[in-house]
């Protein structure tokens, strides 16, 4: 499946799940901030994935909880600790963190999760495993 | 006040398929004020009872288990209005089922025709956090509840004949 495929294909789910327009939803749009997600989305989001692409979404796999939850071992006075950026690499390396990194406070976390994001999430599930 | 939006199942099938019925009587408190002269089923109740069909649907899958709650309705389209003396028929379809929750598609028709339908999203509260919030009991399958989930398994022992 080609990446305008997939893009495409990701935001009709996002259009279903969220109750937007279709040229609200641009590679760079933000699922909280300006595409209006609220926490129950996400998983709506996560099945309606599945189901679109056919494929397992384990939990917390695409929206990672454990650094969300704000565990004190990943994140310490709003920002997240090198283990704590260490551990979203980790669980996501089909983010482009470069960015975040240079100013890896806590509430930009939520900026992450982008319309690309997912794309690239989906691309990364699509491969044929390099093993 | 009860807060039961359907008044019996007519076929439940396991992780698949429930089927209720809601008559709505004219003489239903509702219809006092929604509208005097013009009595009309609010879609909200109309949701409601779908929920409840859909919801009951959702927690049976896991014997009851876990603790259901309507988490979102994403869409939702009424053809039409039901008036006072209609019965409607709410029929609800499970679609997806995992540990997180569920997703429900729903039908009402009204007299054979179909009249609304949406899909309703459900979760599974968080095992750890519910129990902090609301203790072990599962307020959810609760009281009277109760009582139609024993008519749920009533109507799919005694699935009507074909």
């Amino acid at each position: 499946m080609s990446q305008d495929e997939i893009f495409s294909k990701v935001s009709s789910t996002l259009v279903e799940a969220l109750n937007v327009d279709e040229d609200q939803i641009t590679p760079g749009a933000t699922l909280q901030g300006d595409l209006g997600a609220e926490s129950i989305d996400f998983l709506d989001i996560v099945f309606r994935l599945e189901r679109e692409f056919g494929i397992k979404i384990p939990r917390g796999e695409l929206f990672p909880e454990s650094i969300f939850q704000g565990d004190p071992e990943f994140v310490q006075d709003g920002k997240l600790t090198p283990k704590g950026m260490a551990e979203l690499k980790s669980r996501m390396p089909y983010a482009d963190l470069t960015k975040f990194e240079r100013d890896p406070n806590f509430e930009g976390l939520r900026d992450l999760f982008t319309v690309d994001l997912i794309s690239r999430y989906i691309q990364s599930k699509l491969q044929p495993s390099k093993n | 006040m009860r807060w039961i939006w359907i008044d019996r199942f007519t076929e439940f099938r396991h992780r698949e398929y429930a089927r209720a019925v809601k008559l709505w009587s004219g003489a239903e408190d509702v219809f006092a004020d929604h509208f005097p002269e013009f009595p009309v089923v609010p879609a909200s109740l109309i949701l409601e009872g779908l929920a409840q069909t859909g919801g009951i649907l959702v927690g049976e899958a896991n014997d009851y288990r876990e603790k259901v709650v309507l988490a979102k309705i994403p869409r939702a389209h009424f053809h039409g209005e039901a008036l006072a003396g209609q019965e409607l028929e709410y029929e609800t379809t499970l679609v997806d089922l995992r540990s997180e929750g569920a997703l429900v598609d729903c039908k009402v028709t009204a007299e054979g025709r179909q009249f609304a339908e949406a899909e309703i999203f459900y979760a599974h509260l968080d095992q750890s956090r519910s129990q902090q919030l609301f203790g072990d009991r599962n307020f959810v399958f609760s009281g009277e509840l109760k009582q139609l989930l024993g008519l749920a398994k009533a109507a799919s022992q005694n699935p009507p004949a074909q």
